[in-house]
């Protein structure tokens, strides 16, 4: 067992107008655990997504984590210039559109380095030969380091933009809804690639997501939210076997059979 | 001195469902069961279905929350409490102490059989190139043919599938595993194999509990028996 957790949000409130968003929200997050956030459109996941990493500032609440350098660490304490530096190299960002993560007028190359550079590499044959090796992890043919994003299909590009964030080799990844602008059959591929990440690296996740086969693959835990609160959280095989809110037993029992 | 290590400690274990867009309609399934089980031991739960076996299993693998009881586990030289237990606990203990086979395969659709057998494995820390070469060797061993290994179980018969499970359930050698109905859609061959796999995991020392409707081989695996008896009647409570 983890004795600590890489992430911990404590009473956290962040709403747009004073009613939606989401509402005093606590969990753990320890390291290589993929944790899904669940529930239907607007119950208020995305906006804890971005709340608990501080794209947007919490209203109330606090967000720890385990720094590299400082240990665990109240967001809030940090400086802009610090927590910049902490979501572009020890955190990564999946958007569900791989074109608000990407940056579709330079190369998939540039694409993959420019956080690589943020940081200081220079050397051109270095990231030149890095960006290569993740397309290929990525299972793009390394031919297509020149070729710009809009080129590529959606499945690829999502491949890329998920190779643009994890060259830095974040502990913590924010995905809000990875997989949902995918065809069925390119979203296995891409949940099977995910996986494999996970275990391979170590990496922690955050994933919104509102198809709950998705969590039952993907995630060992799950929050489930309403109205901007989480109403139940659990092992997302007990979430789904036995939901206990009457709100998760509503969602679950919604799913159609295949 | 095997034989008489205590695995499990199941106490006063209660399961009941409320099914709250249902009137509040509340099922006892399970009530006030009790039982031991050891290292080299094969408890199988009996009882004619609907008596909670599944359920049970279930409750074990902290797929269904207990409503009442405890639920204790030795994992190394510790006991866990299982009821109530942080998420993180029951992660580390399906880690790396319970193992199940369910009825059905549920996996990434995609993913080749070899991988899916390999994943506890990997789960647990093993590299890629042991993990895969373990996972043959059991596939191997449960008559799955090789040509199979590298494709998608999905398109798989059912007694294909089902020993895909059984290789992924008995692969990480889990000291506590839990079997449901692992031989229901095999051929004799295929469940003598499965005998034999459960015979060599009780002499290795480790715990069983499963639900074998197939009588030849409950005879055959079989070193207690847990006989479960139907909980009271359903009762539908209004909720507020």
């Amino acid at each position: 067992m983890n004795a600590q957790p890489l992430l911990s949000v404590r009473n956290m409130t962040r709403t747009w107008d004073g009613v939606h968003g989401c509402r005093n929200v606590s969990f753990d997050l320890y390291p290589g655990e993929v944790l899904c956030v669940v529930g239907e459109s607007g119950s208020g996941k995305s906006t804890l997504l971005s709340a608990v990493s501080y794209q947007t500032r919490p209203d109330a609440g606090s967000v720890w984590y385990d720094t590299r350098d400082q240990g665990f660490t109240d967001l809030a304490a940090l400086p802009g210039a610090r927590l910049r530096l902490l979501s572009r190299t020890d955190w990564g960002f999946v958007r569900q559109n791989a074109r608000d993560g990407l940056r579709m007028q330079v190369s998939a190359g540039a694409n993959i380095a420019e956080r690589l550079m943020a940081v200081g590499d220079r050397h051109y044959g270095e990231l030149r030969r890095v960006a290569g090796n993740w397309l290929q992890k990525m299972e793009i043919d390394a031919g297509r380091l020149d070729d710009r994003p809009v080129s590529f299909s959606g499945g690829m590009q999502q491949r890329l933009q998920i190779a643009r964030n994890l060259v830095t080799h974040p502990r913590l990844v924010f995905m809000d809804e990875p997989t949902a602008s995918l065809d069925v059959s390119v979203q296995a591929r891409l949940l099977d690639l995910l996986r494999q990440l996970v275990t391979d690296l170590g990496l922690a996740a955050i994933v919104v997501t509102h198809d709950l086969a998705v969590a039952r693959l993907l995630a060992h835990r799950t929050l489930v939210m309403r109205g901007g609160e989480v109403v139940e959280s659990g092992l997302t095989d007990q979430i789904l076997d036995d939901p206990q809110h009457p709100y998760t037993q509503l969602l679950v029992s919604s799913i159609l059979q295949s | 001195m095997r034989a008489t290590t205590p695995m499990i400690e199941v106490r006063g274990l209660g399961k009941m469902f409320t099914l709250h867009n249902q009137g509040g309609m509340r099922l006892p399934v399970l009530e006030a069961v009790d039982f031991d089980a050891a290292a080299g031991d094969c408890l199988v739960l009996a009882g004619p279905s609907g008596t909670g076996k599944s359920t049970l299993l279930r409750c074990l693998y902290g797929n269904y929350l207990a409503t009442e009881g405890s639920i204790r586990v030795r994992s190394g030289n510790e006991w866990i409490e299982m009821v109530g237990a942080p998420e993180q606990r029951i992660l580390a203990l399906r880690r790396d102490t319970i193992g199940y086979v369910s009825q059905f395969l549920r996996v990434i659709p995609r993913v080749a059989a070899l991988d899916v057998v390999a994943e506890p494995l990997r789960a647990a820390g093993v590299d890629a190139e042991e993990a895969r070469a373990r996972a043959a060797a059991l596939l191997q061993r449960l008559n799955v043919p090789a040509r199979l290994w590298g494709l998608a179980p999905a398109t798989f018969s059912g007694g294909e599938q089902q020993r895909v499970n059984i290789a992924r359930g008995f692969i990480a050698r889990h000291p506590v595993l839990l079997l449901d109905e692992p031989t229901a859609s095999l051929d004799a061959d295929n469940r003598k194999v499965v005998i034999e796999l459960i015979r060599e995991a009780r002499a290795q020392g480790r715990c069983l509990l499963g639900i074998f409707h197939d009588a030849e081989v409950r005879d055959a695996v079989a070193t207690q028996t847990l006989e479960l008896r139907p909980a009271l009647a359903a009762t539908a409570d209004m909720e507020q």
